[in-house]
């Protein structure tokens, strides 16, 4: 759990993050929405300290950040940024094995982390273990960024715009990873982004900074269907509300069940987004819905998205 | 590319020659026209007069000039034929054949000459000698450039040349020659003024690096130091060499006038002391800069990223910024150690030794062999000095290619 409280930062006269609290369930994973200028990343640096906390507090697991020496801290939590910042002189297993070395873990062990963590990134190991960061992709490269932040298995992970630099394909690839680690590992994670539908794609939680302060702090449904304030509604309705709810809905909240619809069934999980994209290209109003396992469970009908 | 193209003739099937090396093929010609125009040796009766210049094929007679013509034409012939791996391997053994057999047709020719010239008699390179060993070197830099060749390839044919020069050395073939005399003469002085030489560049360079390296560091580490710093600096290179000798003799004799104890660490207002501290102020500059450009020159993000996952600043220091910084570092040495080694030669001017004493002493006594006792030793440190630096760089850059 992270507990912010009351936490403020000045660059000169600028106030930065003014006097913001916050608190983080353990294993919720918390992206910080916001504009440039709204305070997110420096909120997010303050965790590791990054940046020094100009008053309030912030607590890791009950501990102060301020209890432990720095370099202590920032080993015990995963950090990965957007502008990857691999290490160009050692190999992709040096960069990874970053901060087992610091804890001087024995070589055998670190070794085994590199390839487990590689296989968990969906990099064959023996390919990818000695090459060095200038022979790989942009995609890559942020893999093993991610990776090198996962190493020394942090609860807590701190992400700033990890896929903003990558390209739309390779970032939507990279946060079903993201999403599916997170989903594996129960970490708890602070994913600080610009891009509304990154975050609702992600986040169990979402805060929207504005100036420095918490806008709204909510579940992503929450954050769409109850906006705190006019700063919120702006922020999320500036393009297509309404197909960003359906992408946070899932067929489960919607679905008829107990009828029967012809064609190829979609999982129950699936965003109505996704639903309604494959109604309009088999050009039908009703589809069939299944389990994991390929039960067939109900329908969902193009009246059901607009309820 | 066909380069430029020679009408052989005019007529309606002209025979193209197409000159696809035109580096070589004008090389070539301003070899041809040195060796053509001017003296391969020359000839004095004593060491002060200057010389008769004798033309390569009346000076080293039939043979080697045959070879030399041969070597030539070949060379020519490349210039003409479509490039290729093959063709630049070829033109490199010629060229390197053509230098060395240069320096075999100049060593017999002197030795031909001297049995029938009078005792004292002097028989130095001539112009053209000069112009077609130069010619032939750049020939070969020219076809190893083509070749792209890698640092080891240079390194053999470095160590394959040198090897082959020591050996004509050794074997008396330069004996006859007029630099060689001198060598015999001052023999017993040579290899002091060498290695004396080595140590004036060493203790300059070390003690440019003991300052300027951390100099360079707080430059990069608090940018408002820049201006000031490199200002001064600048201001320093700006001083004649010849000038900044002699301005130290005056506050150093002062100092030592002032307490007598500090002559017996060695130190003075003429000599070594004012040429090291000399050689240090020069060589500030280019250490200074490449340390403080090396370091902000590293990827932010990368020491961010380290900042992010816990390095010390210690760690950050020595694994990070130092090792991705090297090869501008290395750079920056390059520089100084070349510098240096052609500074100190002026040091010989304020009673510092080293190379230097000769070229002063033959430019006194106007005994241009004397002068390229003390040039070429000189010239030739700072040449693998550079080349030992470069293959460091090659290796460094081979480990953390980026």
């Amino acid at each position: 759990m992270i507990e912010i409280d009351r936490v403020t930062k000045r660059y000169g006269e600028r106030l930065v993050v003014d006097r913001l609290s916050l608190t983080i369930p353990a294993g919720g994973f918390c992206v910080l929405l916001g504009s440039s200028g709204s305070g997110k990343s420096t909120t997010l640096r303050m965790v590791n300290r990054l940046t020094a906390i100009d008053s309030g507090s912030i607590r890791v697991g009950g501990e102060d950040v301020r209890g432990v020496p720095a370099e202590v801290l920032r080993r015990r939590i995963g950090y990965a940024i957007q502008s990857i910042g691999l290490f160009p002189h050692w190999t992709v297993e040096d960069n990874i094995a970053t901060v087992p070395r610091l804890l001087r873990w024995p070589q055998p062990r670190m070794r085994d982390r590199v390839a487990e963590l590689l296989e968990l990134l969906r990099l064959d190991p023996e390919t990818y273990r000695r090459k060095y960061p200038h022979q790989l992709s942009g995609g890559e490269q942020q893999r093993v960024g991610v990776a090198r932040a996962l190493a020394a298995d942090p609860e807590l992970l701190l992400m700033d715009e990890p896929f903003g630099a990558v390209d739309p394909i390779t970032r939507d690839a990279l946060q079903g990873e993201l999403l599916r680690i997170y989903r594996a590992t129960a970490k708890t994670i602070v994913f600080v982004t610009h891009d509304i539908e990154e975050a609702l794609r992600l986040a169990t939680q979402i805060a929207i900074l504005h100036e420095g302060r918490i806008a709204q702090y909510g579940s992503p449904l929450e954050i769409l269907e109850r906006p705190a304030n006019d700063f919120v509604s702006e922020f999320v309705s500036r393009q297509g509300l309404g197909l960003k709810l359906l992408s946070v809905r899932r067929i489960a909240d919607r679905m008829r069940a107990g009828e029967t619809a012809d064609g190829k069934p979609l999982l129950v999980d699936t965003a109505l987004r996704d639903a309604l994209s494959v109604m309009i290209t088999r050009r039908t109003e009703r589809l069939p819905v299944c389990d994991a396992d390929g039960r067939h469970l109900g329908v969902i009908t193009l009246a059901d998205l607009v309820r | 590319m066909n380069g430029l193209d020679l009408m052989a003739s005019r007529p309606a099937r002209a025979l193209r020659i197409a000159i696809h090396n035109q580096v070589l093929f004008t090389l070539l010609i301003v070899a041809s026209a040195a060796v053509a125009s001017s003296g391969f040796v020359s000839i004095a009766p004593n060491r002060l007069v200057s010389g008769t210049p004798l033309p390569l094929w009346e000076a080293a007679g039939g043979l080697p000039s045959l070879g030399i013509a041969i070597l030539g034409s070949m060379l020519l012939s490349a210039c003409c034929i479509a490039p290729s791996r093959a063709l630049h391997y070829a033109a490199a053994a010629s060229a390197a054949l053509l230098l060395l057999l240069a320096l075999i047709a100049a060593g017999h020719a002197a030795t031909a000459l001297v049995v029938n010239a009078k005792p004292g008699s002097r028989i130095s390179f001539g112009a053209s000698f000069w112009l077609l060993a130069g010619c032939a070197s750049l020939a070969l830099a020219d076809a190893m450039q083509r070749l792209a060749a890698g640092i080891g390839a240079r390194l053999v044919l470095a160590i394959a040349i040198v090897s082959a020069v020591l050996w004509l050395a050794i074997t008396g073939t330069f004996d006859a020659l007029s630099i060689a005399r001198e060598y015999e003469t001052r023999r017993q002085v040579f290899t002091g003024a060498l290695l004396q030489h080595m140590a004036l560049v060493g203790a300059s360079v070390g003690g440019a690096v003991v300052i300027g390296f951390p100099l360079g560091i707080a430059v990069a580490r608090r940018p408002r130091l820049q201006g000031p710093v490199f200002a001064f600096l600048n201001l320093l290179q700006t001083i004649p060499s010849i000038a900044l000798f002699g301005l130290l003799i005056v506050p150093l004799s002062a100092l030592v006038a002032a307490a007598p104890w500090l002559a017996a660490f060695g130190i003075a207002g003429i000599g070594v002391t004012p040429a090291i501290i000399a050689l240090v102020l020069y060589a500030l500059l280019p250490v200074v800069r490449n340390t403080s450009a090396g370091l902000t020159g590293v990827d932010r993000a990368a020491i961010e990223a380290g900042r992010g996952m816990g390095l010390s600043r210690g760690q950050i220091f020595w694994q990070l910024e130092l090792p991705l910084a090297s090869p501008v570092l290395l750079a920056g040495l390059r520089i100084v150690i070349v510098q240096a080694i052609g500074l100190a030669v002026v040091a010989a001017l304020i009673g510092a030794g080293g190379l230097g004493t000769f070229v002063f002493e033959g430019l006194g006594q106007y005994a241009v062999d004397l002068v390229l006792l003390g040039a070429l030793p000189a010239i030739f440190l700072a040449l693998g000095a550079d080349f030992l630096l470069q293959l460091a760089a090659a290796l460094l850059r081979r480990r953390f290619a980026t």
